[in-house]
């Protein structure tokens, strides 16, 4: 009889109810116990366990390296200052007045894109629960008694009658959607993974990919807006009547040159806002070598310079440009940057043109459906609180829902008083015990862990649950100690007849995790 | 003496990936509910919840001038005001709520938003009040399949 509940808590400790955001909350769990005095509540964002940077307090969110972010800004800005600080007077005067005006529009739109792309969620997806990926372990391993992992694990589904292989994720402990990929710079698992793009500092994915797409649209018409601006400007400088003059005036120290020169290192600026979307070292190359290509042609010749520096800047464009080009081909075949590279439907060439299972095989539906469709929202809840032990998620819409740490929600008042039936039986069947029982019926947890004030740091989902029963140890010194790692193969390695088999070792055990089993399940009762 | 019992057994509802990356759930009715509830009632419930994020996903006329309305005003816009999406959401979690009231709470089982475990599974966290023995039983045989004679 002893032996059967003894059973029945070992398994009921592997289904430590933990928060269902599945953000890893033992870092700060216990020690949110411990400084539940304190009136600091916790937002999940402080805990989340990918590699992100959180800013304004959860509201924006960036990868981890995001080192050339300011890079990018920076080029823009400069070259942006310098076009509306130079060009914009002389062309305002010969031209239209317009020209600033939608110079500053695209500046606008391409600095809001590209901030809008940098501090978007680009469409993480939270780690599955302890239970969650209890379930999915269950379902595919059937014999349940091994502790090897197995090779990556596929499941095959069947997306508008194409086979699609699933696999499964060992960091989320899910299996990831289709169209989801794992990002070995942000540790997430990201929904329509594109690309992670260290120029923007961030991934990009389903919710951010419309403005990223926007950018680098209206950065090409930025650039080659201020690039038409420019050549106009010199060309209007060399060229007009009123300020005709020989090609070495140019350089001579006088206050007329001057415009000429920055025109000239304003040409630098584009071509190293263009040349920045390849490799920094080779952009640094480049542009010594532009710059004297540019000046030794302007020094000797006149009349081709123009031609000449259309040639480098088109080979600058071309950078900018057919990013743009290519990804307005895969927003027209609905594909994402990385199925494209890895070549995921080009081989399935079946009776249809494309095996892509995505596409709606119409360009505009595809456009629609990619930029304009809806947006979804954010799948990981920064801002919402860390549950305390009294409090239910900010984030929960449903009131009623099970809650993160069952020890305090109402509809468990059974359970607590199971509980303590449970332990007083215990208690009563065996003299040994020498762990104290779990004291009061709303907060079994909080005094202990509070006095024990020994918490893991280690980050693991799993380690919630084992956090309260490491709390436990110091109390007790007599309890057998117990590591993490024996209660993870207890959760792998189902084997209900090994633990039959031994019953007292296990007992001191099931004393030590008692309080903590939100899912206990029965009373025996004699 | 009264007996009282909880279980907290977990019964995930996946992805049904049929149709695409649409958020879209199997209507499957999972067997450890049988006995605790009626197919027909879970299947609506499943196929209610479908059609709503179908609505919510819906690439009609309404989304695409959102779409051309947010791109147009560089995004701001939703500063103001809230998406379709979102209002879709609170559609849905008004609809759980109401299901767990109605339907759910009286057999003792609760209807988790699949929101909040990031539209990947819908979860009946099952809690009942039952005499302790059966509820041994149940979980044991949900989660083991270990025979019941050890009891």
């Amino acid at each position: 009889y002893l032996r059967v509940e003894t059973v029945y808590t070992m398994k009921n400790c592997e289904y430590q109810q933990i928060d269902p955001r599945a953000l890893s909350v033992s870092p700060s769990s216990a020690q949110r116990h411990a400084e539940e005095r304190a009136p600091r509540p916790r937002r999940k964002w402080e805990v989340f366990p990918g590699k992100n940077r959180f800013f304004c307090d959860g509201r924006i969110i960036l990868a981890r390296q995001s080192g050339i972010l300011p890079l990018t800004l920076g080029l823009i800005v400069v070259t942006c200052g310098l076009f509306f600080a130079f060009d914009c007077p002389f062309l305002v005067v010969h031209l239209t007045v317009f020209i600033p005006v939608i110079g500053g529009v695209l500046f606008i739109f391409v600095v809001t894109s590209l901030l809008r792309t940098s501090f978007t969620d680009p469409g993480i997806l939270p780690r599955a629960t302890p239970d969650e990926a209890a379930d999915v372990e269950k379902q595919i391993d059937t014999s349940g008694s091994s502790t090897y992992r197995p090779p990556p694990r596929t499941k095959e589904i069947l997306i508008n009658q194409q086979v699609v292989k699933l696999k499964y994720c060992f960091t989320c402990k899910t299996f990831r959607p289709p169209r989801t990929s794992h990002c070995s710079l942000c540790d997430n698992c990201v929904e329509r993974f594109d690309h992670h793009c260290p120029w923007v500092g961030n991934c990009v994915g389903k919710r951010n990919y419309r403005f990223f797409y926007s950018f680098i649209i209206s950065l090409s018409f930025l650039t080659s807006f201020i690039f038409g601006c420019v050549i106009t400007h010199i060309t209007l400088r060399k060229y007009s009547p009123c300020v005709l003059k020989p090609v070495k005036a140019l350089f001579k120290p006088s206050r007329r040159a001057l415009p000429d020169i920055l025109c000239i290192y304003q040409i630098f600026d584009i071509i190293v806002l263009f040349m920045g979307w390849m490799r920094f070292l080779k952009v640094l190359i480049e542009i010594c070598l532009n710059s004297l290509l540019v000046i030794v042609i302007l020094l000797c010749l006149d009349s081709v310079c123009t031609v000449v520096e259309l040639v480098i800047c088109f080979f600058s464009i071309w950078s900018i440009l057919g990013l743009s080009g290519f990804h307005t081909y895969l927003v027209a075949s609905n594909l994402t940057t990385n199925e494209d590279i890895k070549g995921s439907w080009s081989s399935k060439r079946g009776a249809e043109e494309s095996g892509n299972p995505y596409t709606y095989n119409n360009i505009i539906t595809n456009c629609c459906v990619t930029l304009c469709g809806p947006m979804p929202p954010s799948l990981i809840d920064r801002r919402g609180f860390l549950p305390p032990d009294e409090a239910i998620p900010a984030a929960s819409a449903s009131e009623i829902e099970l809650p993160p740490f069952v020890v305090k929600n109402d509809a468990h008042m059974c359970t607590q008083s199971t509980k303590d039936v449970l332990e007083r039986m215990v208690h009563s069947f065996n003299r040994q015990v020498l762990c104290p029982p779990s004291t009061p019926k709303t907060t079994p947890l909080g005094p202990e862990v509070s006095s024990t004030a020994a918490p893991p740091t280690d980050a693991s989902p799993h380690s919630a649950g084992f956090s309260r029963q490491h709390a436990r140890q110091p109390v007790p010194a007599s309890c057998p100690p117990f590591s993490r790692s024996s209660k993870r193969d207890s959760l792998h390695s189902i084997n209900p007849a090994f633990r039959l088999a031994s019953p007292s070792p296990t007992l001191g055990r099931t004393t030590l995790i008692l309080g903590d089993t939100p899912d206990i399940g029965f009373i025996p009762l004699p | 003496m009264r007996q009282q019992a909880a279980i907290a057994a977990k019964v995930f509802i996946q992805r049904d990936y049929t149709n695409g990356t649409v958020c879209q759930f199997q209507t499957k009715f999972p067997s450890e509910l049988e006995t605790r509830m009626d197919k027909q009632q879970f299947e609506e419930t499943v196929r209610t919840l479908n059609n709503l994020y179908a609505e919510a996903e819906k690439l009609g006329s309404q989304s695409y001038i959102e779409g051309c309305l947010a791109c147009l005003t560089a995004y701001t816009i939703f500063l103001c005001m809230e998406t379709h999406y979102e209002k879709v959401l609170k559609k849905i979690a008004k609809y759980i709520q109401e299901q767990n009231d109605k339907i759910y709470a009286p057999r003792g089982l609760l209807l988790t938003d699949p929101i909040e475990r990031g539209l990947r599974v819908v979860s009946f966290p099952a809690l009942s009040v039952v005499d302790g023995k059966y509820c041994l039983c149940i979980e044991r045989s949900l989660r083991w399949n270990v025979p019941q004679a050890q009891m």
